[in-house]
């Protein structure tokens, strides 16, 4: 089957950060992508916060730094529960959790970003040697494979993805740049509905197709960052 | 802790890494960059690259949307990338963290067994709401060493019969390395296999804990003045 570039059509939609964040329903949950500065969806983060009806949430993501545009959600109420790896130095997460307000699970950061993947690929479950025989083990199934103890976590897939890259073509498929990948691409594949956040779009074709790092089959929604 | 202990132990982490891809944990292993051997030992940082680069010289650094998506593992301190370097995803990353890839990694410690226990993360009594990659590291290097001062703060033994904070990760520790001695593992027997000659067997025993053996080729070496002397 043959097609022309002015027949070509993903689906993928084009719209602007507020229109996008209209999708995501009440009581979801979200991953948001970004490992501290590079990779975090700020532009959509902003417009999260913005659309105050949407509360009840859970927020998957590595961590959240004292300043993320993300922390007016604890203020407003609206998390139910973070599931991620470092919170330490929030000092308005911290403050919930004590107050009540927000339930944390922690994992380790490579059996959060294996359970994101896992979760993408369809695999419900899998057993890794990290955190065997500490704190973060307890309470869960642990089993000895090849003479090392191992323990069972489950996979993570969300209501939502709002993730970042640098590029994305017409098609909806996306690159990124330098460490600001960290979280996305996994994340991408694990939500039902993914919307990232670009610096550019581009014309079909202009992305080399060995480059491509997200193809368009794991994105919804792609939005042009403005300028801040 | 004075800034030349933290540079010597620093400093004497390095000499363990001769060769290899090693990922450096934050505080006093950080340092440890500053006196590998350029181009023999490579740099991985978790949040995905391979061949981290020095920091960028503050008076050149541009901040734009393109030189603030290089960072180093505290998701905001700008570094520079080596001409082999590459970028990954955090699936990657930690495929190289806990499948075995790394060579060695140097974590700094609170507390070490000794059956070589690891705690680096938590605080009894205090909300513990952040672990980030330390899990996952410990339990894939091929080599775990600890830097640490052999002492906390409050002057309390750190190298203990066992961790009385929560652990990092059971048995991985493979080398100590403190600002009096370094310690190594060995088919899980742990063996004091050098001192700073400022100090005697029984002092070091007393700041020490845990049980270990005293390594037949022992070496007592002088503690080498190293880094800047002023406090950091």
């Amino acid at each position: 089957m043959s097609a022309t570039l002015d027949q070509i059509q993903t689906g993928v939609q084009f719209l602007s950060a507020d229109e996008a964040v209209k999708k995501i329903p009440k009581a979801a949950s979200i991953m948001v992508g970004g490992f501290g500065f590079p990779g975090m969806p700020r532009h959509l983060s902003r417009a999260l916060v913005e659309q105050t009806d949407i509360d009840e949430l859970t927020l998957i993501m590595n961590s959240l730094g004292s300043v993320s545009t993300l922390n007016a959600l604890f203020e407003q109420n609206r998390i139910k529960k973070v599931i991620g790896s470092f919170f330490s130095t929030n000092k308005d997460l911290v403050k919930a959790y004590r107050e009540g307000k927000v339930e944390i699970e922690l994992l380790p950061q490579g059996t959060l970003t294996e359970a994101i993947r896992l979760g993408g690929a369809g695999i419900p479950a899998f057993f890794t040697p990290t955190a065997a025989g500490t704190d973060l083990a307890k309470g869960k199934e642990t089993r000895v494979i090849n003479g090392r103890e191992h323990v069972l976590e489950h996979s993570l897939t969300a209501d939502v993805a709002i993730i970042r890259a640098h590029k994305a073509d017409k098609a909806g498929n996306l690159v990124y740049r330098k460490t600001a990948q960290n979280f996305n691409p996994a994340m991408a594949t694990a939500a039902k509905l993914t919307i990232v956040e670009v610096d550019e779009i581009v014309e079909i074709g202009e992305l080399n197709p060995d480059e491509i790092m997200t193809p368009f089959i794991f994105v919804d929604i792609v939005v042009k960052r403005e300028e801040v | 802790m004075s800034g030349s202990v933290k540079h010597y132990i620093a400093w004497r982490c390095a000499q363990e890494l001769q060769s290899g891809v090693v990922n450096l944990g934050i505080g006093i292993p950080t340092l440890v960059a500053d006196y590998l051997p350029k181009g023999l030992v490579t740099l991985h940082s978790e949040n995905g690259i391979l061949g981290v680069g020095p920091e960028p010289d503050p008076n050149e650094f541009v901040v734009d949307p393109e030189s603030i998506e290089l960072v180093n593992a505290s998701g905001v301190q700008p570094i520079t990338a080596l001409p082999h370097a590459s970028y990954f995803d955090s699936s990657l990353s930690f495929t190289i963290m806990r499948g075995g890839h790394l060579d060695a990694t140097v974590i700094g410690a609170l507390q070490v067994s000794e059956t070589g226990d690891l705690a680096s993360w938590a605080v009894p009594g205090k909300d513990v709401l952040g672990v980030g990659g330390a899990m996952d590291l410990v339990i894939g290097a091929k080599r775990v060493i600890a830097a640490m001062s052999h002492l906390s703060p409050k002057g309390e033994p750190k190298i203990l019969p066992e961790c009385t904070y929560p652990l990092t990760a059971k048995n991985r520790v493979d080398t100590i390395v403190t600002e009096y001695a370094v310690f190594k593992f060995r088919e899980g027997r742990m063996y004091l296999v050098e001192m700073v000659d400022e100090i005697s067997l029984e002092q070091l025993k007393e700041m020490t804990p845990a049980s270990y053996e005293v390594a037949e080729d022992l070496k007592v070496v002088k503690r080498e003045s190293i880094g800047d002397p002023v406090l950091v």
